[in-house]
């Protein structure tokens, strides 16, 4: 077999996540996540299988962190399982023997770009982003929402910190949206 | 237009598609009438037939930049009130459809 030796890049390109302070406001490019989606399968029940490896498995509209993976509510049945990339590169190798033929199981790792926004006012500068109401929903909550034309998920894990997700495709687009927002705000 | 999601509350009507009457629910199935050509009748009905009420009409609402759920919502026409709204595949269900 060839010995390749690829070298991995960030969403954004570089061979280091770019990372960027505006006014109170840190935004900086994730890359240390794998992610899956999670779908159950029709007439089955994946919630003892769930709770068994601690997977949790978040009501709609909200996220939820567990011992090592966390998740996100996607739609009915379906939901977005997030686990440290360094041990998780893999996803769908760990997930698949807890659910067997209960669920199906679709790698997102490279399908996405996530940006953490951390600092105080966030919903002031959400609210020029996007539709949903970071204050009124408060943490522990995510939804797929508009942002800059492209569909996004939103997750705030706190207060303080929100993830957006949007796809790995536009990330120059999603990250220039949010560095210009944030100029305007702060 | 705000449409008050039944699982992730109210959301704005941009997040969105309008798809039309409710009834595109009840496909006809083709192998359940006596001759084809009741079949083909039904059929051009379920296309092409559409009462176009001025009040409550029932139509089919796509949450594209949500969950993607389909939504069944019930919607005065005159006053665009939102009166009621369901998701399609609990509908779909109550009328034996998509078990």
């Amino acid at each position: 077999m060839a010995d390749l030796s690829l070298k991995p890049i960030t969403p954004l390109g570089n061979d280091l996540p770019v990372r960027i302070s505006i006014g109170p406001v840190t935004i900086s490019e994730v890359v240390d996540t794998a992610l899956a989606s999670l779908a159950q399968r029709m007439g089955q029940d994946i919630t003892a299988a769930a709770k068994g490896a601690g997977i949790p498995l978040p009501p709609a509209g909200r996220w939820e962190q567990g011992a090592t993976c966390a998740a996100f509510w996607l739609s009915p049945e379906m939901w977005m399982i997030e686990a440290p990339f360094a041990s998780h590169e893999d996803i769908v190798a760990h997930l698949k023997p807890v659910f067997g033929e209960a669920a199906s199981i679709t790698e997102q790792t490279d399908a996405w770009a996530r940006f953490d926004v951390t600092g105080a006012s966030l919903p002031r500068l959400f609210e020029l982003l996007c539709n949903y109401d970071i204050a009124r929903h408060g943490a522990g909550s995510a939804s797929r929402t508009m942002m800059e034309h492209l569909g996004c998920y939103v997750v705030i894990r706190a207060a303080d910190h929100i993830s957006v997700l949007g796809p790995r495709s536009s990330a120059q687009s999603l990250f220039h949206a949010l560095e210009t927002a944030a100029h305007s705000v702060f | 237009m705000i449409i008050n999601h039944p699982l992730l509350g109210p959301r704005d009507a941009q997040e969105f598609t309008y798809l039309g009457d409710a009834t595109l629910i009840d496909r006809p199935d083709g192998l359940s009438f006596p001759s084809a050509d009741a079949a083909m009748d039904a059929m051009h009905d379920y296309l092409y037939q559409r009462s176009n009420p001025a009040g409550e009409h029932r139509e089919l609402w796509f949450h594209e930049q949500g969950d993607r759920s389909w939504l069944v919502v019930t919607r005065n026409t005159v006053t665009h009130e939102i009166l009621k709204v369901e998701l399609a595949r609990d509908v779909a269900r109550m009328r034996g459809r998509s078990k």
